[in-house]
């Protein structure tokens, strides 16, 4: 099974659009979203659900105030102040570490499974996807982003299909380390900008970290020609390459707008440049190592 | 105040707002602090002068196999499976740890001690007027909110400060919640696509459960349609700023100068959205009241 995950580090470089382009390009793979916090992908894809599923995870503490006899033993080892002087647990800052739980002399507080958000197995015109909605102000983004994986992976074996291409989240913290780790190549997309190399460079070094093969794609490459080369030494400094550069094209915005996807919409220059680009990826997810 | 800009979705322009709110203003007191640890990129056009930058740490349990008894207690209680009890051994896994000092606490025969792992770095310093921090996730660290907390922590200790700026990370979930939380007012930075608009309602939502009183700039705003604007009307959403989408922008942007300095026309733009911050400040403190 192969993976390949879009990754960015800076928001808003172009991940979504990349991915369903490469989901219009490519035949024969699942689509996995794992930005499953802002999850955007549908919204060019337009999946129709076959099947919708709850995902729980972690505990949330709640206090029974009759048993309670509020003598604040819960008070003092929650680390995380998530506990009021009346005795009302928060569900936004509750950890669900389950301390106050063990430690409540009166057995008043339980611990209650918490329901972080859905998931669902969905079929598109470019093929089968696997998404979810994070509940809003959860946690644990990183262990959905493992399920979509997990489940993305079923779905390929069921079907007899090789190639898995994800669309991941910016950042570098739990939901882009769950999405990352143990796939075959690494796609990060990032703009001639002083942040885009700034935050490309911290996701260079995360992929380095856990050591998995990184390429580089320049979105909006015209738009600064010295930051463009910044990225291209800095790619090369950190062992990697720069696969190829996407020109800065209003088309791009134009086809959002219509819910389409680059590829279907128009032959604008950056369509170009990303047609050229998936037939590049596509050979080199040939010669990856199997996972 | 303390005043948080955030978005559902990323690169909608959280940064731009922030530092030039703060650039603008700085005759005021102002401290911005940049809670996008993950990806910090407010000093990039403030160019702070750093006068202090400290590792920060976070509780990790030790264990001392002396005096276990090996009777896996803090095992059963660790909800994330950071501490793994086998036979005559006890397992740590530091990634997985919250910091809940649950074992610690729950350990009979005290053979868990207090350990510590770096999780990022906090710099502070100056710019201009500007009183800056940021804090920096280590590479390879998934947990950001203890050190946004951190950088929170330290960096609304400042009585004098007229205005507290807090440039948080994209998206709805435990990081931006770290960062929102306890301030005044949110400024959602939206721009007119359908992603823009998609990502700003989770963001809405978001601030709601929070409730915390918000308001939405539009970036970009001549690009895409008009749903964004439609959808802040229905919900009677206030449009408090909206910038334009001007190459100028950009590339000023790309080069990491701000709008305040090389685009003076811009201005006024960021110099009203202030007194409108203000001004429902106040009408919201009266509410209060």
């Amino acid at each position: 099974m192969r993976e390949l995950v879009i990754i960015s580090g800076k928001g808003g470089t172009g991940k979504t659009t990349l991915t369903a382009s490469l989901a219009a390009l490519w035949k024969d793979k699942v689509i996995a979203d794992c930005d499953v916090d802002a999850a955007d992908l549908h919204l060019l894809l337009k999946p129709k659900i076959q099947k919708k599923s709850d995902f729980y995870s972690g505990v949330r503490a709640v206090i029974d105030q009759e048993t309670c006899t509020q003598c604040g033993t819960c008070r003092d080892v929650c680390k995380y102040g998530a506990i009021s002087e009346d005795f009302v647990v928060s569900r936004i800052d509750c950890e669900g570490c389950g301390v106050c739980f063990h430690f409540c002399p009166a057995d008043a507080i339980s611990l209650q499974d918490r329901r972080s958000g859905e998931w669902y197995l969905s079929t598109t015109r470019f093929g089968p996807l696997v998404h979810a909605k994070l509940g809003i102000a959860e946690e644990n983004s990183g262990k959905l982003v493992s399920l979509i994986r997990r489940q993305a992976k079923i779905v390929a074996e069921d079907r007899g299909l090789d190639t898995i291409l994800i669309d991941g989240s910016p950042g570098i913290g739990c939901p882009v380390i769950s999405s990352i780790t143990g796939a075959s190549l690494v796609v990060i997309v990032t703009e001639p900008t002083i942040s885009g190399v700034h935050d490309m460079e911290r996701v260079l070094s995360l992929s380095e970290h856990f050591q998995i093969p990184a390429t580089v794609i320049i979105n909006k490459a015209d738009l600064n020609e010295e930051m463009s080369q910044k990225i291209v030494k800095v790619t090369g400094e950190q062992g990697a390459s720069v696969l190829g550069r996407i020109p800065y094209d209003l088309l791009v915005t134009r086809a959002m707008v219509h819910g389409k996807t680059v590829i279907e919409f128009n032959q604008g220059p950056a369509t170009q440049a990303i047609r050229d680009m998936g037939q590049k990826l596509f050979k080199r997810m040939q010669s990856t190592v199997h996972a | 105040m303390i005043v948080a800009i955030a978005s559902g979705k990323g690169g909608t322009g959280k940064t731009t707002v922030a530092t030039n709110l703060a650039k603008i203003h700085e005759d005021r007191n102002v401290t911005l602090l940049d809670c996008d640890v993950e990806e910090p990129n407010s000093h990039l056009f403030l160019k702070p002068k750093i006068e202090r930058e400290w590792p920060v740490h976070m509780f990790v349990p030790k264990v001392d196999l002396t005096p276990c008894i090996f009777c896996g207690k803090c095992s059963e209680l660790c909800q994330f499976g950071a501490i793994v009890t086998i036979k005559n051994n006890v397992l740590v896994f530091p990634e997985l740890c919250h910091g809940c000092e649950g074992c610690k606490r729950i350990c009979p025969v005290n053979a868990i001690t207090e350990g510590t792992k770096e999780i990022g770095t906090i710099a502070e310093g100056t710019s201009g007027k500007i009183r800056f921090l940021y804090g920096r996730l280590r590479i390879g660290e998934a947990m950001s909110p203890p050190l946004i907390r951190e950088v929170k922590q330290k960096g609304l200790s400042d009585p004098r400060a007229e205005i507290t700026i807090i440039d948080s990370p994209p998206g709805t979930s435990c990081p931006v919640i770290e960062a929102v939380k306890g301030s005044d007012f949110v400024l959602l930075v939206t721009e007119p696509t359908p992603f823009g608009l998609h990502d700003l309602k989770l963001a809405v939502e978001m601030v709601r459960v929070l409730q915390i009183p918000f308001g939405v700039v539009v970036n970009r705003s001549t690009v895409g349609n008009r749903d964004v604007w439609h959808y802040c009307q229905e919900e009677t959403i206030p449009i408090l700023l909206e910038i334009p989408d001007d190459r100028k922008i950009a590339v000023a942007y790309s080069r990491g100068d701000l709008i305040a300095d090389a685009l003076p026309q811009y201005r006024e733009h960021f110099e009203t959205l202030y007194e409108k911050l203000k001004s429902r400040n106040r009408s919201f403190a009266e509410v209060r009241s």
